[in-house]
C-alpha cells in the first residue's frame, strides 16, 4: 500500500507552502467531503460580531490548544477593531450622511478595509499552521458571519487509497491495451 | 409518511420567478463552462438588476407611487412657485428645496436599492451540524426539543428562534421576512413604500429619507401658503390666487396628507434609535416591562440617548453577506441543494414535531442519496454498493453533495428532494463526464485526490475503464 512519499526529494515536490494559495483552493474544494467543526457565534456581549473561543474537542489530536484560540482571539479582535465606535467610525458616518451616502460608492470603508485584514490572516494561519495539519479555516464571512468553520480531512488516508486504486485501474488499463 | 410531506413539490416554489428564470438549469442546455453569478441562484424572493448590483424585493409594493409623488411635487414646486418666490423673497429658496429633493431621492433609492443585511442561509453541512447539536442537547423521547436556544446577551436572557426556511438559529434581532423570504438582520420592518425590508444595512438611508422627507414637505407646504398669501395680497383675494397657481393647490393637498404621516413616522423613528429599538420589537414589546412580570430592559441599548443615535446612524457600515456578484463555484452545488431542501412554506412557518424530525431525516437522505447515487438508478439511498458505505465511514456524514450531482441542479430552485430527479439518464451521463476530468488527473497533488473516493466508485458503473 502506497503512503507519503519515501524520498526527501519526492517529499519536496508535494506542494505545501510554496504553492500554499494553489493547494488551498484544492483543499477547500475538496473540503466538501470532510469532516466539519463549526464554531459558532458568542452573543454575550450583543450583537457584535465575536466567536467562541472554547476549544472544540473534535480538534483534540489535531492541533494545539493554544494555537487554535490565539487564532479565534486573533480573529475576534480584528472583528471588534472594525466594529469599534469611536471617532474614526462617528466621522465616517457623518462624512456619509452629509453626502447624502454617495460616499459608501466612491470610498471602502473601514469594515471592508478589516474583513480584507481578516481574509489575509486566515489565509496566512491556514499556510502556517492549518495546511501542514490537515485542517483548513473558512473565513466566516462565507457563512454569513455566523460559523468559523475549520475543515479536517483524512487527505492522508485518502491519499494512500486513491493512489492505490489509481495505480491498480492505470496498470489494468495497460494491460488490457 | 414524514417523508412524504417532503416529497411534494411546492407548486409556489415553481412558479417563483427566480431573478433570471433561464439561467439556473444547467442542464436546460446552457453551457456548462459559463460561471454563474450567485445572484443568479440566490433562494430568496428577490430581483436583481445591473447584474446584481441592484437588489430590491420580488414586490416594488408603492416604490413607483411613492417616487412619482415626490417628483411631481417638487417638479410642480420648482416650474411654478419657485419663480414667484425667487421675485418676491429670496433665491435661496429653490437651493434649500433643490438640497433636500436630492437628499430625499438619493436616500429613497439606497433604501430601495440596498441589501438590508439579509443572512445567506445555512448550507447543508452546518444545518446538519446544527441538526446534531439539537439532538445532542434535546430530550430522546418522541417529542422533539423546542426549536429555541437561550443565550445571555448583557445578564439577560434572550432566546434565539430556529428558522426553517435558512436552517440556522437566528442570530439575536434576526428576523425572517415572509414577503421577502430571507432572514434580515435587526430586521425593523418590511416597508412598502420603498419597496424593501429596512434591516441593519440601510436603516440609516431610512432614517435619512423619512427625515429629509418631513423636511422637504413642510418646507414645500410652507412655501406654497406663502406663495398664495402673497399672491392674494398682492392680487383680488385668495381665490384668484388659487386660480391663478392650480399646481400650488395639488401641491397643497399633497403636502398636507403627507405631512401628518411623514412626521409622525420621523418621530416614532427618531424615538426608536435613540433607543436602540427597532419596530419589530416595538410592536412585539420584545422589551416592555409591562408584558413580563421580571424588569426587561434592552440589552442593546447603552442608555444614553446620544449614543444610541450615534451608534445607529453613524456607526460602522457592515457589508453584505450575500455577496451578490460573487461567482459560483462550479463544484459546489450546495447552493442549489440548500434550495431543494428547503420545506414547503406552509411547513417552514411551523414549528411542529413533524418538521424537526423530518428535516433531520430529509438533511441524513441527502448525505446518503448524493453520495451514494449510482448515475444510472434513479436516487434511492439504499442501493448504494457496500464499498461505497466504507468510504462514508472514514470521510465524514456531512450531507454535502458529491460533485457529480447535477441532477440536484437540474431541479434549481425548486423545492424538491434530490431522490427525485426526473432525468437520471442524461444525468448520470453528465455526472460521468464531470467526474472523470479528475479521476485520472494523476499528477495532481494529494489533497485534490480526496474527490477521487467518489468518483472512483461510479466509475465502474459507467464502463469508462475497459476492465477485462
Amino acid at each position: 500500500m502506497l503512503s507519503g512519499p519515501r524520498t526527501a526529494t519526492d517529499r519536496a515536490n508535494l506542494p505545501y507552502c510554496h504553492e500554499s494559495f494553489h493547494n488551498l483552493q484544492e483543499l477547500r474544494h475538496s473540503a466538501s467531503l470532510a469532516n466539519k467543526v463549526f464554531i459558532q457565534r458568542d452573543y454575550s456581549e450583543g450583537t457584535v460580531c465575536k466567536f467562541h473561543t472554547k476549544f472544540p474537542s473534535e480538534l483534540d489530536s489535531r492541533i494545539e490548544r493554544t494555537l487554535f484560540e490565539d487564532t479565534v482571539k486573533t480573529l475576534n479582535n480584528f472583528y471588534a477593531e472594525a466594529e469599534k465606535i469611536g471617532g474614526q467610525s462617528y466621522l465616517e458616518g457623518c462624512l456619509a450622511c452629509a453626502t447624502a451616502y454617495l460616499i459608501f460608492l466612491c470610498i471602502e470603508t473601514r469594515y471592508e478595509k478589516v474583513l480584507k485584514k481578516i481574509s489575509r490572516y486566515i489565509q496566512e494561519q491556514n499556510e502556517k499552521i492549518y495546511a501542514p495539519r490537515g485542517l483548513l479555516i473558512t473565513d466566516p464571512v462565507e457563512r454569513g458571519m455566523r460559523v468559523v468553520s475549520t475543515q479536517t480531512d483524512s487527505v492522508c488516508v485518502c491519499v494512500c487509497v486513491c493512489m492505490c486504486v489509481c495505480v491498480c485501474v492505470i496498470s489494468l488499463t495497460v494491460c488490457v491495451y | 409518511m414524514k417523508n412524504c410531506e417532503y416529497q411534494q413539490i411546492d407548486p409556489r416554489a415553481l412558479s417563483t420567478p427566480t431573478a433570471t428564470p433561464t439561467s439556473t438549469l444547467p442542464c436546460a442546455g446552457k453551457n456548462p463552462q459559463r460561471l454563474r453569478r450567485k445572484w443568479e441562484v440566490f433562494p430568496g424572493r428577490n430581483r436583481f438588476y445591473c447584474d446584481g448590483r441592484i437588489i430590491v424585493a420580488q414586490q416594488s409594493g408603492v416604490l413607483p407611487l411613492t417616487l412619482g409623488l415626490i417628483l411631481v411635487t417638487s417638479g410642480l414646486f420648482f416650474v411654478f412657485d419657485c419663480p414667484f418666490l425667487v421675485a418676491h423673497l429670496t433665491v435661496c429658496i429653490p437651493v434649500i428645496a433643490g438640497v433636500l429633493f436630492v437628499f430625499v431621492v438619493i436616500s429613497l433609492l439606497r433604501t430601495s436599492f440596498t441589501d438590508p443585511g439579509i443572512l445567506p442561509r445555512a448550507l447543508p453541512d452546518e444545518a446538519a451540524d446544527i441538526e446534531k447539536q439539537i439532538d445532542n442537547s434535546g430530550s430522546s423521547t418522541y417529542r422533539p426539543p423546542p426549536r429555541t436556544k437561550e443565550i445571555l446577551i448583557n445578564n439577560q436572557v434572550v432566546k434565539l428562534k430556529y428558522c426553517f426556511t435558512c436552517k440556522m438559529f437566528r442570530p439575536p434581532r434576526t428576523s425572517h421576512c415572509g414577503l421577502c423570504d430571507n432572514c434580515v438582520e435587526r430586521f425593523d420592518h418590511h416597508c412598502p413604500w420603498v419597496g424593501n425590508c429596512v434591516g441593519k444595512r440601510n436603516y440609516r438611508f431610512f432614517y435619512t429619507f423619512i427625515v429629509s422627507l418631513s423636511f422637504l414637505t413642510s418646507f414645500i407646504f410652507g412655501c406654497v401658503i406663502t406663495h398664495l398669501t402673497l399672491r392674494s395680497q398682492s392680487g383680488d383675494g385668495l381665490i384668484q390666487a388659487l386660480q391663478d397657481s392650480p399646481a400650488s393647490v395639488v401641491e397643497l393637498v399633497v403636502c398636507f396628507f403627507s405631512i401628518w404621516s411623514i412626521l409622525g413616522l420621523s418621530g416614532f423613528h427618531t424615538y426608536l434609535v435613540a433607543s436602540n429599538l427597532t419596530t419589530n420589537e416595538d410592536i412585539k414589546g420584545s422589551w416592555s416591562s409591562k408584558r413580563r412580570t421580571e424588569e426587561l430592559g434592552n440589552p442593546y441599548s447603552y442608555n444614553n440617548i446620544f449614543t444610541n443615535c450615534c451608534v445607529v446612524l453613524c456607526g460602522p457600515m457592515p457589508p453584505s453577506l450575500i455577496d451578490r456578484r460573487g461567482f459560483v463555484p462550479p463544484e459546489d452545488t450546495s447552493q442549489t441543494v440548500t434550495s431543494e431542501m428547503e420545506l414547503p412554506p406552509f411547513m417552514s412557518k411551523n414549528d411542529t414535531n413533524m418538521c424537526t424530525q423530518g428535516t433531520k431525516e430529509l438533511l441524513e437522505s441527502v448525505a446518503h442519496s448524493s453520495l451514494l447515487r449510482s448515475p444510472c438508478n434513479p436516487g434511492t439511498p439504499k442501493t448504494a454498493p457496500a464499498s461505497q458505505e466504507s468510504w462514508l465511514s472514514t470521510v465524514s456524514g456531512a450531507p454535502t453533495p458529491s460533485p457529480g450531482s447535477p441532477p440536484s441542479g437540474c431541479s434549481g430552485r425548486q423545492a424538491r428532494r434530490p431522490i427525485d430527479n426526473p432525468c437520471p439518464q442524461k444525468a448520470g451521463r453528465r455526472a460521468v463526464l464531470h467526474a472523470s476530468r479528475p479521476a485520472f488527473h494523476l499528477p495532481s497533488p494529494p489533497y485534490s485526490l480526496t474527490h477521487n473516493p467518489l468518483i472512483f466508485s461510479d466509475a465502474p458503473n459507467v464502463g469508462f475503464i475497459p476492465l477485462a
